[in-house]
Formats: structure tokens, C-alpha cells, sequence
């Protein structure tokens, strides 16, 4: 059951105060602008045991995607098609509230939200990820964790199966005798698209991308709006607060600007290791 | 999603007959479970789902207890017979994602400072699901939290629109929402002129984006008149049997 609760990070009345003061000057406390994103570092290829993986470090949030390929039974209702399976995980060493255990409703949300940003742009063809169609299919596992959490891990997450994705090396696999096989050959993955995550808090009435956790603890409310090429293909408001409308659509085309930056990286970053 | 068949005819009219601005037929009863302190029953298209509210009461486990404001608990949950293929009746990551954007959904028409060291427990019962079930859901949700009494800045309505066959339509249903390109459930609090929940799977260009936010509010409006006629049939629909008692 979803309940609501105190925030994990509190921040202080006078920090809060010193926040909503500089915030109303038009400037956050880490100097940023209000969309102005913290330092965006990524590095692949960390895990060699993995068919790919990134780590991504935005400010200080810090996410590590790793790939494994396999192969499986296609999802039912999509016989043709690969399966791409993203998870994402808050590992203890995050913060000092993160807990081992079950993921909580916010991992749950995070995990889910991170999928669907990836799965509804189709940047992976996965009509070419079928191995004997309705029966055997490559199964794609990407699965993420965060080392380091503050703030924003929505969007560091997201860069990370990106990032991880570009630069794959997906085994090619034959059927010999009804068996699958391992050519020892790899190839690339087929992306269609760069989907890009850009999520924004509202603090009174500003909104500003890419909130640290401090930003976090004393948001109202939270939306994360992810772009391909040049529409949109997922949306997800979180948090107890509300929107109006038009703080939406300055939200989205400020996601559409942002994402734009964050994309040509991702696509830099690509062509460097392709 | 890739689409395989023409989901609107050349009439314009949608698989189950409708127009593309048009919502399906939406019923809400008010006061249905007896034992709880609030609930409504909605009928919204093929969706059958019941909103039960019990609260404000006493928080358990007490450490939960907040001490300057109510917790406000939400349960989305779907029957096992509710779906085509049986659903395991143990809670999915799909009902634990829902329950958590339910509650943030609610939460901001709540006056929870109101009830301190309380909490008021939403629970919404999927009976029969359609497309848009999380949409009645929060209909039915804030219905019930009227009626239970709880100090409201206003209600909840929620509606989807979405894109088929490259047209926005409003309120998807079930085939829309598998087959079609993308569903936007939005959540709007009409007094306030607030949007308390926007999701979007699927793919919008920016002009398709704002034509679909608009639809889905102007959606969201429709509702709110019949979550507010069935409010008023429950406590005013017999005002005219009242009068004629007291003359």
C-alpha cells in the first residue's frame, strides 16, 4: 500500500529558507540556473563481463547499467519481437537511507519510469531480436544501480542504459539443431532512436531540471518528460504536488531543448566507440 | 506499439462506436460499501471499479504517525477475474507504481493538516478492468473522500486522451490502449486549475503533445460534473421528497 510519509532527506528550515530566498533571486544554491544541468560525465565499457554497460555520474548522483544478453520466450502478445527487460536498483551504499531489501514504491517507480522511457521511444529494433519467431527471442537484461544517489536519479539512470545501449556488443547467436549457439561474434546493437530524460522540480513556482537531493527534500512536485528525436514518448509526474498546465508545457519544451544537448553527447559518445 | 488495423473509421467513429471527442459513458454511485466511512462504485465504459474510504482513524504501525498532518495510505488493487488472462491477486510493481501516483494524484485536494496523527486509508478495487482503469480509479477515489467528510480543496477528475490512427482522441479505451500510439492519463483538479497527475507512454510530437494535454483536461471537466451531479444526488437528490415532508 502506498503511503504518504515524511521525506527521507530533511532539510533544515534555514537551508529551506536560504533555498526559496536564492531561488526567488533566480539562482539555486549550487550556482546552477534553473535549467541549467550539473556536470554530466559517462564512461562505458566498466564491466567487461557484461555485453555492455555504462556509468554515468551527473553531479554527484552515480549509476552503473550493465548488459547482459540471453535468450528466452517472447512476452506474450509480441511473438516477433526481442525482449528488452530494464531494472533498476538503489544499492545500500547510495545514501545513508538507503535499505537492502525489497525496492521500495520510489525504486519501483524508478525502475518503471526508466523502462518506459526506453521502451515506448523503440530505440532497440526489436523486430531484428527474434530468433525462431513465437519462439526463441534474444532476451535483453539491462540492469542498473545506483552507487551514489543525490537527486535526480531518474535522468542519471536513463543516460546509463542509453549510454550502455549505444555501445553494446550483442553476441550473434544461430540455431543449430533446434539449439542456440554462440557465433563468438558480436555486433551492435539496432537502435532506432536516443531517448533522453530530462526531469524538472517544482519549488514554489520555479521549476528547475535536474534537482539535487537537497532540491528534492524540498520540492512540491516532480516531472520527468522523455524526448526521441524530436517528440516526446514518455511522461511521468511523481510527487504530492501539483502542476498547472502551462508550468507542463514550459516543463516539456524545456525538455525538448535540454534533451536536444544531452543527445548529441549520447550520439557523440556513440560514434566515438562504433 | 505498432498498429495493425484502422482503429477509426472513415465516419470518424472509434471501434466502440464513438466520436473522437467523446467520453464513454461514465456512472458513479455514491455511498455503496456500507461499513466505510466514504465510497463510491464507477462504472466508466466496461471499467467496474469500487472506492472505499475509511478515515480519518488511527495510524498503525504508530510510528507512522505524522504529527502536524494526516498520512494519507492508497491501495490501487485489481481482482484476479477483473482481466482477459487471471491476475495473481499478489500486488504487481504495475499496482505498486499505480497506488504511489493514485495517492500523489489525491493528495493535493486533501487538507491533510486538518487530521494530525491520523491516517485516512484509500482503497480502489478494479472489479472489471477496461482501458483506463487508473483514470476511474482517482475518480471514484475522490468521490469517496467527499463523501467520507474529508476537508477538500476540491475534487479529483481524471481523464485520458490519447493518439489513434494519428488523431488525439479522448478517454482510450482498451483496444486503444494496446493498439493505438500513445495514452496520456492526466489527473485535474478544475477549481484550482492544477494538474496533480500526467503520464504519457507513447509517441507525441510537440503539437500532438499540447492538443493532448488540453483534450484530456477538457475531459477531466466532463467527469467533474458527474462526480459533482452524483454527490448531489446522494445528499440532495431527495430535497424535493424533504420539502414536501416539512410543508
Amino acid at each position: 500500500m502506498s503511503s504518504s510519509r515524511k521525506s527521507t532527506i530533511i532539510v533544515e528550515h534555514l537551508r529551506k529558507q536560504a533555498m526559496w530566498d536564492s531561488l526567488a533571486k533566480g539562482k539555486r544554491l549550487d550556482g546552477r540556473d534553473f535549467s541549467e544541468q550539473r556536470p554530466l560525465e559517462i564512461e562505458i565499457d566498466v564491466i567487461k563481463k557484461a555485453n555492455g554497460s555504462a556509468r554515468v555520474k551527473l553531479g554527484d548522483s552515480e549509476v552503473i547499467a550493465g548488459i547482459k544478453v540471453e535468450t528466452g520466450e517472447p512476452f506474450e502478445g509480441l511473438e516477433n519481437k526481442g525482449a528488452l527487460i530494464v531494472t533498476a536498483e538503489v544499492l545500500p551504499t547510495a545514501s545513508p537511507h538507503a535499505e537492502p531489501g525489497p525496492p521500495d514504491e520510489e525504486v519501483v517507480e524508478l525502475a518503471r519510469v526508466v523502462d518506459r522511457g526506453i521502451r515506448e521511444s523503440e530505440m532497440i529494433d526489436l523486430d531484428q531480436l527474434a530468433l525462431v519467431p513465437g519462439k526463441i527471442v534474444y532476451t535483453i537484461f539491462v540492469d542498473c544501480s545506483v552507487l551514489n544517489a543525490d537527486g535526480n536519479l531518474f535522468d542519471a539512470t536513463s543516460y546509463a542504459v542509453v549510454a550502455s545501449l549505444l555501445t553494446a556488443k550483442l553476441p550473434i547467436l544461430e540455431m543449430k539443431d533446434d539449439r542456440v549457439v554462440d557465433t563468438g561474434q558480436t555486433r551492435p546493437m539496432p537502435v532506432t532512436t536516443v531517448p533522453v530524460s530530462i526531469t524538472a522540480a517544482r519549488i514554489g513556482d520555479h521549476v528547475l531540471i535536474d534537482p539535487t537531493a537537497e532540491e528534492e527534500g524540498c520540492m512540491d512536485a516532480r516531472i520527468t518528460i522523455d524526448t526521441a528525436d524530436e517528440g516526446y514518448c514518455a511522461i511521468q509526474k511523481g510527487h504530492t504536488g501539483a502542476f498547472t498546465v502551462d508550468q507542463l508545457k514550459k516543463a516539456a519544451e524545456t525538455a525538448r531543448i535540454k534533451g536536444e544537448e544531452v543527445r548529441a553527447k549520447l550520439k557523440e559518445l556513440a560514434a566515438k566507440n562504433g | 506499439m505498432t498498429q495493425t488495423r484502422n482503429l477509426i473509421d472513415a465516419n470518424g467513429k472509434r471501434t466502440d462506436g464513438r466520436g473522437i471527442d467523446e467520453l464513454r459513458e461514465v456512472k458513479i454511485t455514491v455511498g455503496s460499501v456500507k461499513n466505510a466511512d466514504g465510497s463510491a462504485f464507477i462504472e466508466f465504459g466496461k471499467n467496474k471499479i469500487l472506492a472505499a474510504v475509511y478515515g480519518p482513524r488511527e495510524v498503525h504501525p504508530k510510528h507512522m504517525a505524522q504529527s502536524d498532518r494526516c498520512v494519507l495510505r492508497c491501495r490501487y488493487h485489481m481482482s484476479p477475474f477483473s482481466t482477459d488472462t487471471r491476475k495473481s491477486p499478489a500486488p504487481s510493481r504495475r499496482e505498486v507504481e499505480i497506488s504511489k501516483v493514485m495517492r500523489e494524484s489525491l493528495e493535493p485536494a486533501l487538507i491533510l493538516e486538518d487530521y494530525p496523527r491520523a491516517a485516512i486509508d484509500v482503497f480502489v478495487e478494479v472489479l472489471q478492468s477496461d482501458g483506463g482503469s487508473r483514470c476511474a480509479g482517482i475518480t471514484a477515489a475522490a468521490v469517496a473522500l467527499a463523501d467520507a467528510g474529508i476537508n477538500m480543496r476540491d475534487l479529483v477528475a481524471a481523464c485520458a486522451a490519447g493518439k489513434v490512427d494519428e488523431k488525439i482522441v479522448l478517454d482510450i479505451n482498451d483496444t486503444e490502449d494496446k493498439e493505438g500510439g500513445a495514452d496520456m492519463p492526466v489527473a485535474y483538479m478544475p477549481r484550482m486549475e492544477q494538474v496533480t497527475l500526467l503520464q504519457l507512454d507513447g509517441r507525441l510530437t510537440p503539437e500532438q503533445f499540447n492538443e493532448c494535454i488540453d483534450k484530456a483536461i477538457g475531459g477531466c471537466k466532463m467527469v467533474y460534473e458527474i462526480q459533482k451531479q452524483a454527490l448531489m444526488q446522494k445528499y440532495f437528490g431527495n430535497e424535493t421528497e424533504l420539502k414536501e415532508e416539512v410543508q
